[in-house]
């Protein structure tokens, strides 16, 4: 998959090349190598790291942040971004609960509609931004205050208590299959649907080739528009489902749900590799980032640090993730000017 | 957008120049106020109240000020969305600082050094490591609201001098103006002359229009995109000494959620959201228009929450009304051209 946006860098060349290239590309993996390092100094300090439960309780609450993020990425890969998902997570949540306390739908409607609503949510974004031509980061930073304020008024100060839900909604964020949890084979999930359909369909090599070069894309008779309406169509839809997820997790839900979350699931596209140029990432990436940053999280609680530490450890990833990112790229494009003068 | 109603050429008639003046958007925002006035009167009868006026000003000012150096950032081509932050984690230093016994002659300047640092930092990844302004913002506006939680934690610090919390929410003797205000009103004056009529405003526009050109006549890009960020930063760390002196308490999480005033203040003040244009006069009087229509709304027994919804729709509408009147003289301009066709062909004949 990490062949997707970075086929230009591809060609062999100088060894100095070649590993910038390698850690370039195998973004996932390098994600994987520093938890691996993480682990081990936390596990240190605190052996219950180690632990199944632990580990599936972080892999859990991890899931519903990649879900949004794989949604987040597509949009970023069309060189947009979408403010307002951890609105539509928050709508879709109090809508989902309100409807279950007062018995109007039975689960599965529930869910239905909280989905129905996170798509609707996204057209909603995908039209601004690409029928009416308002910047992405405008028309989100908009709806962002227009949905939640929705939900504020449809919530007012009412809290859906967990006893207000269905019995037995909640379990799949505490079940399993073979060992794995359930949230966690919905995120595999949309992972391995989402990233086939990025390289395998057309409209998959259009997101990429929208936003790698839109002029280009429009001389190639892409249609930009739809493709970045569908973008935000999806980011909706998929932040529809982090909002079920989110009250399966919580239970207990009011307005305010998932109130500051974006700042995380930004930090988990732009760690996860996705390019905020445009153009280039997987979603994978996108989804291990939102894991990397659950497990930062954890590991802060284990060790003792105040969760205060959260906030301004998502921003120092955010900046250090572009700033790496920007080096490698001004390395290997030094390295391909020097190669090719030759 | 101004852009366009302001290069009128000098050569044309004077009904095109009257013209011209109306569909000026900075006359469009004073009809829109006039209209919410009217509108705010017959809501209520203390609308107009001197002492009402006073309140509904002061409750905006953190957001004008901050407003001000993001016309200039936004004209440039760029954005600053860790100004609440900034805001906010000026307020919690100044408390800490007052906690631990640093007087507040000596805590305003350090919170001031403490904002153009944070700036510095935003100014020199965007223009020295040529990352995009958005998220290199959003990276920030986590780590400046993180600093702020780490700071001070969720404990706030309110036994602040009388003097200071004067200058928060007392008047100028003889007068119901804010100390706020006139801080806004010398800030506007002094960065609209430096925009308006200085080499310097020139520069940033020429910047917005095309960086490339910009850089090729010889400005000195980089550095003028990080002094603004520099003063962006100094700006909102300003405002979050104004904030605690207003609310007479320091606490990490002040001004969050005001970056969305901020931004909707600038572009409904005429500031193309792709840079190359607004104007400092237009800033100022969306912020008057934002304090009046609040105002409005408040009077007319509108909830917050209403208010957070009708300003996300002021925010998007005020990109989308711009952009489709552009078009709409475009348009109108082809018409025009196609009826002259004719007559221009037997002048040239």
């Amino acid at each position: 998959m990490a062949e997707a946006g970075r086929i230009a860098t591809m060609d062999a060349g100088p060894a100095r090349r070649r590993w910038l290239t390698a850690i370039g590309r195998q973004r996932e993996l390098s994600l994987v190598a520093i938890m691996f390092v993480l682990g081990a100094g936390v596990s240190m300090i605190a052996p219950q790291f180690l632990s199944i439960s632990n580990f599936s309780q972080v892999a859990t609450l991890a899931s519903i942040v990649a879900v949004v993020a794989v949604g987040e990425a597509i949009v970023v890969i069309t060189r947009g971004i979408d403010l307002s998902v951890e609105a539509i997570i928050g709508l879709v949540a109090y809508s989902v609960a309100r409807t279950l306390e007062l018995h109007a739908l039975d689960p599965a409607g529930a869910i239905a509609l909280g989905l129905g609503i996170g798509l609707v949510l996204g057209m909603v974004n995908g039209f601004i931004v690409a029928v009416l031509k308002v910047p992405a980061i405008v028309a989100t930073l908009g709806t962002l205050s227009i949905f939640r304020g929705i939900d504020y008024v449809i919530a007012g100060p009412h809290q859906v208590p967990l006893a207000g839900l269905t019995r037995g909604f909640t379990d799949p964020a505490r079940s399993d299959v073979f060992g794995i949890p359930v949230f966690v084979l919905i995120t595999i999930g949309v992972v391995v649907v989402g990233s086939l359909f990025l390289r395998s369909t057309r409209f998959g090599r259009q997101v990429y080739a929208v936003g790698s070069n839109p002029e280009a894309a429009a001389i190639m008779g892409i249609p930009s528009r739809q493709v970045v309406f569908v973008a935000f169509t999806l980011c909706g839809l998929l932040a529809g489902l982090a909002g079920v997820m989110w009250v399966m997790e919580f239970g207990t839900i009011n307005g305010t749900a998932a109130t500051g979350a974006v700042l995380g699931i930004v930090a988990a596209v732009v760690v996860g590799g996705v390019n905020t140029f445009g153009g280039s990432g997987t979603l994978a990436g996108a989804a291990i980032g939102a894991l990397f940053l659950g497990f930062i999280a954890n590991a802060l609680i284990l060790v003792g640090l105040s969760q205060f530490w959260l906030q301004a450890i998502y921003g120092v990833v955010i900046l250090t993730a572009i700033s790496g990112d920007s080096v490698i790229r001004r390395s290997i494009q030094r390295a391909n000017t020097r190669s090719g003068a030759r | 957008m101004t852009a366009a109603t302001g290069s009128v050429p000098a050569s044309g008639t004077g009904r095109r120049r009257w013209t011209h003046a109306l569909a000026r958007w900075e006359t469009l925002l004073v009809v829109a106020l006039l209209g919410l006035i009217v509108l705010g009167n017959a809501l209520s009868p203390f609308f107009l109240t001197p002492g009402n006026f006073a309140n509904l000003v002061a409750a905006l000012m953190e957001v004008a000020i901050m407003a001000l150096p993001l016309t200039l950032i936004i004209i440039l081509g760029e954005i600053d969305l860790s100004v609440e932050s900034m805001a906010g984690l000026a307020s919690a230093a100044l408390g800490f600082l007052w906690a631990s016994g640093v007087p507040m002659e000596v805590g305003i300047p350090i919170v001031l050094v403490i904002g153009a640092a944070g700036g510095l930092l935003n100014g020199l990844l965007v223009a020295r490591g040529g990352l995009p302004s958005l998220v290199v913002t959003l990276g920030t506006l986590a780590l400046f609201r993180g600093l702020a939680l780490i700071v001070l934690g969720p404990i706030g610090v309110s036994n602040f001098p009388a003097g200071f919390t004067e200058f928060g929410f007392g008047h100028v003797p003889g007068t119901l103006v804010p100390w706020p205000f006139v801080v806004f009103l010398s800030l506007a004056l002094v960065l609209g002359i430096v925009l308006h009529r200085t080499w310097i405003g020139r520069q940033i526009y020429a910047i917005g229009k095309n960086a490339g050109t910009a850089r090729y006549s010889g400005v000195r890009v980089t550095r003028l995109r990080t002094s603004l960020f520099v003063l962006s930063g100094t700006v909102a760390a300003l405002a979050g000494v104004i904030l605690t002196a207003r609310l007479s308490s320091a606490r990490a999480d002040a001004g969050q959620g005001m970056t969305l005033t901020v931004v909707t203040v600038v572009l409904l003040g005429g500031a193309n959201i792709f840079g190359g244009s607004g104007t400092i006069p237009g800033t100022v009087l969306a912020v008057l228009t934002v304090a009046v229509m609040q105002n409005a709304l408040r009077l007319a027994s509108v909830t917050v929450e209403v208010q957070s919804i009708a300003l996300g729709l002021l925010l998007i509408l005020s990109v989308i009304i711009p952009s489709f009147a552009h078009q709409a003289r475009l348009a109108l301009d082809r018409v025009r051209r196609r009826r002259h066709q004719p007559a221009d062909a037997v002048a040239e004949g």
